[in-house]
């Protein structure tokens, strides 16, 4: 078994709310697992319990072998954990978080320079500015310096990319696919579904429940449906009358377009000549391939 | 290991503290501002308390009673008339505070020694405190006169007349009185709220987040929100012990060493109420409000401002669990009567078992994981 994290049938409530139902989820060492799902999910609380700094209800959790019930202290050392608000003393200068961080695990940042260095390197340049000085983007890369500091065997991110602009969200997932190749496992949450596609397995969560896990492209080839897209001139007006169109499981805006989900009976040149006459412009409706997103939009809609 | 994870949290709060712009200077300037201008301002001293007399009886005695009220230092006699509701007016307009009436023929009863010679002293009750000192003042001004008069005329007193000899503070001055208990309001505050705040600030800021998930077991990271408050709390005695010695010339009468001992014993017994409070808080605001709640109550329950002995026995048992009682007594009694550690041991082990007790508390409640 070479899992390095293992949650079995775990399950969260606060008070009436179930955050987490029954969620299992097996992660390889070395890799680079996505937990993927909408806000209010409960990947925050699946990282809490993963960072020890929450007791499960229910359910068995064990990072790098250790019982994160039992040996909490043990996993303390092994991982490193950037919680989804920036969380480093705002007050202090690159520089002295960087090592107050380190000298917490007892190493200098000298010895593990190397691991951070793809992600710090870009911080060298104001090494006495303020935290609370830098820009969002050079924040999270300062965060992810001090959870890398002790050289973790496990790397939990949550949400990590929330609130970076684009430029920033793609430099850091190459920084992350540049970090896996030292050893570390990496797990990543995230609600932008785009940012799936870089994991190597993904979760997907809603409501506390895991809806499926595997491989990006496997899942998207799971999506066995009847998948078309579709635009006018009056988008607005196209999706009310398609919502209503016989066959349509499900409509929802796409980017610049609508994306359909039918059955068999749903025939597009059909359905599109009969908008035509009904005054709509322009109307094209045509079979397209599925992504991550659609297949979110799937099972939330099943579920 | 430890110690080095220690020494590196310390490192960070001093780090911390020296990028804040505000909080150094207000820890060291509140001390300053509390020790050289509330003594000044904060007194129960009374003085000018003005004297309306209604003289029925014209005689020379009368006459020397009057002058010599007016002769003293506090009183001044702002009023003469042969008319009760002409100085009851000075009375109710606020003008005067004590009203002295003296009969008819006093001068004669008084010759006579009959013993039934005597003056009527009214005061007015709405500032009790000068009411009462200044009805005070006046009967001693009129005993003295008395006492003087008889032993020059020969007439033989009544009563023995009686003098006050007041032990450890034989001026009264009621700036030795509040220095002590001033030192001791400083590290209520101090130590009350600063390591509070500061721990809850973390949890406000989500900076606690990152340090939970660290090997830092909770004795250090507790250990260093508290030594720093500590070793400001050792300061802020010495400033005021000095500004007590050099600008009010109050040193204290006994040994310096027990001084400190009783206010680092203090100290960590507040640390510990005020982390104990922030553990169970999750906003500055609650903490806040908490922990002033607690501070009302040891100001004037804590016998700083009124005395222990007389609030009514009820109150005086509940001040046996306020750990101020304890830190004023010693305070007061090694600054003005000298008192020594051993003497005084009830006081020092109950400081020491609230630390012990407080600090364990807090310690333990301060939870890494929910």
């Amino acid at each position: 078994m070479n899992s390095v994290v293992n949650i079995k049938n775990l399950s969260h409530s606060y008070g009436s709310t179930v955050a987490l139902d029954n969620v299992s989820i097996e992660v390889e060492r070395g890799e680079m697992f996505g937990i993927i799902g909408p806000d209010g999910a409960g990947k925050s609380t699946l990282y809490r319990i993963l960072a020890t700094l929450l007791k499960p209800d229910r359910g068995e959790v064990f990072v790098s072998g250790l019982n994160a019930v039992t040996d909490y202290k043990k996993i303390r050392t092994k991982i490193g954990y950037m919680p989804e608000r920036f969380s480093l003393y705002q007050d202090m200068t690159v520089n002295e978080n960087l090592k107050f961080y380190a000298s917490l695990f007892g190493v200098s940042v000298k010895e593990n320079y190397d691991l951070i260095a793809p992600v710090f390197s870009q911080l060298e340049r104001f090494p006495n500015r303020r935290a609370s000085a830098l820009s969002g983007g050079m924040k999270q890369k300062l965060a992810l310096s001090c959870a890398l500091i002790h050289r973790p065997e496990i790397l939990l991110l949550d949400e990590p990319t929330t609130g970076v602009d684009a430029v920033s969200r793609s430099e850091f997932w190459d920084m992350l696919s540049q970090l896996r190749k030292s050893g570390i496992t990496i797990l990543v949450s995230t609600s932008y579904m785009d940012e799936a596609t870089r994991c190597e397995r993904i979760a997907m969560i809603n409501k506390g429940k895991i809806l499926d896990t595997n491989t990006p492209a496997n899942l998207v080839a799971n999506l066995n449906e009847n998948l078309y897209s579709a635009s006018a001139d009056d988008m607005f007006c196209l999706l009310n009358r398609l919502r209503t169109t016989s066959g349509v499981k499900n409509c929802y805006t796409f980017g610049a377009t609508l994306h359909v989900v039918a059955d068999n009976s749903f025939d597009p040149d059909k359905v599109s000549a009969q908008l035509t006459t009904d005054g709509l412009k322009n109307v094209k409706i045509y079979r397209t391939k599925g992504d991550i997103e659609d297949l979110f939009i799937k099972l939330t809609h099943d579920g | 290991m430890k110690l080095r994870i220690l020494a590196a949290l310390l490192r960070k709060e001093i780090i911390l503290m020296r990028h804040n712009p505000l909080m150094p200077k207000v820890i060291f300037m509140m001390p300053l501002m509390v020790m050289l201008i509330i003594p000044l301002v904060a007194n129960l001293d009374v003085k000018n308390v003005n004297i309306a007399v209604v003289d029925n009886d014209m005689s020379q005695l009368s006459r020397r009673i009057i002058a010599d009220i007016n002769a003293a230092e506090e009183l001044s006699v702002i009023h003469v008339s042969q008319s009760h509701s002409a100085a009851m007016t000075e009375i109710e307009n606020g003008n005067a505070d004590v009203l002295l009436t003296i009969p008819f023929n006093y001068a004669v009863n008084f010759a006579s020694a009959s013993g039934k010679a005597s003056v009527d002293v009214e005061a007015n009750g709405v500032n009790a405190t000068k009411g009462l000192l200044g009805a005070r003042y006046v009967t001693e001004s009129v005993a003295a006169t008395l006492s003087a008069f008889s032993s020059e005329t020969g007439i033989s007193l009544p009563n023995a007349s009686s003098s006050i000899i007041y032990r450890y503070n034989p001026t009264l001055d009621f700036k030795n009185y509040m220095i002590p208990a001033l030192m001791v309001v400083l590290l209520i505050i101090i130590c009350g709220f600063l390591p509070a705040l500061n721990l809850v600030s973390e949890k406000e800021t989500g900076t606690i987040e990152a340090m939970n998930v660290t090997p830092v077991s909770r004795t250090i990271f507790v250990l260093s929100k508290l030594i720093p408050f500590w070793v400001i709390a050792i300061i802020v005695v010495t400033i005021g012990i000095l500004i007590g010695r050099f600008v009010y010339g109050l040193a204290p009468a006994g040994n310096i060493g027990a001084i400190y001992l009783a206010a680092i014993l203090f100290s960590l017994t507040m640390s510990g109420l005020g982390l104990t409070i922030a553990n169970s808080s999750s906003t500055m605001l609650q903490t806040i409000f908490v922990m002033f709640a607690f501070i009302m109550i040891f100001q004037l329950m804590g016998g700083l401002f009124t005395p222990i002995a007389s609030m009514p026995s009820w109150a005086q048992l509940i001040t046996y669990i306020i750990p101020p009682r304890y830190f004023i007594e010693i305070m007061r009694s090694v600054y003005l009567k000298g008192a020594s550690i051993i003497e005084l041991w009830q006081q020092y082990s109950a400081l020491a078992i609230f630390a012990i007790g407080l600090l364990s508390i807090s310690a333990v409640t301060y939870k890494k994981r929910s």
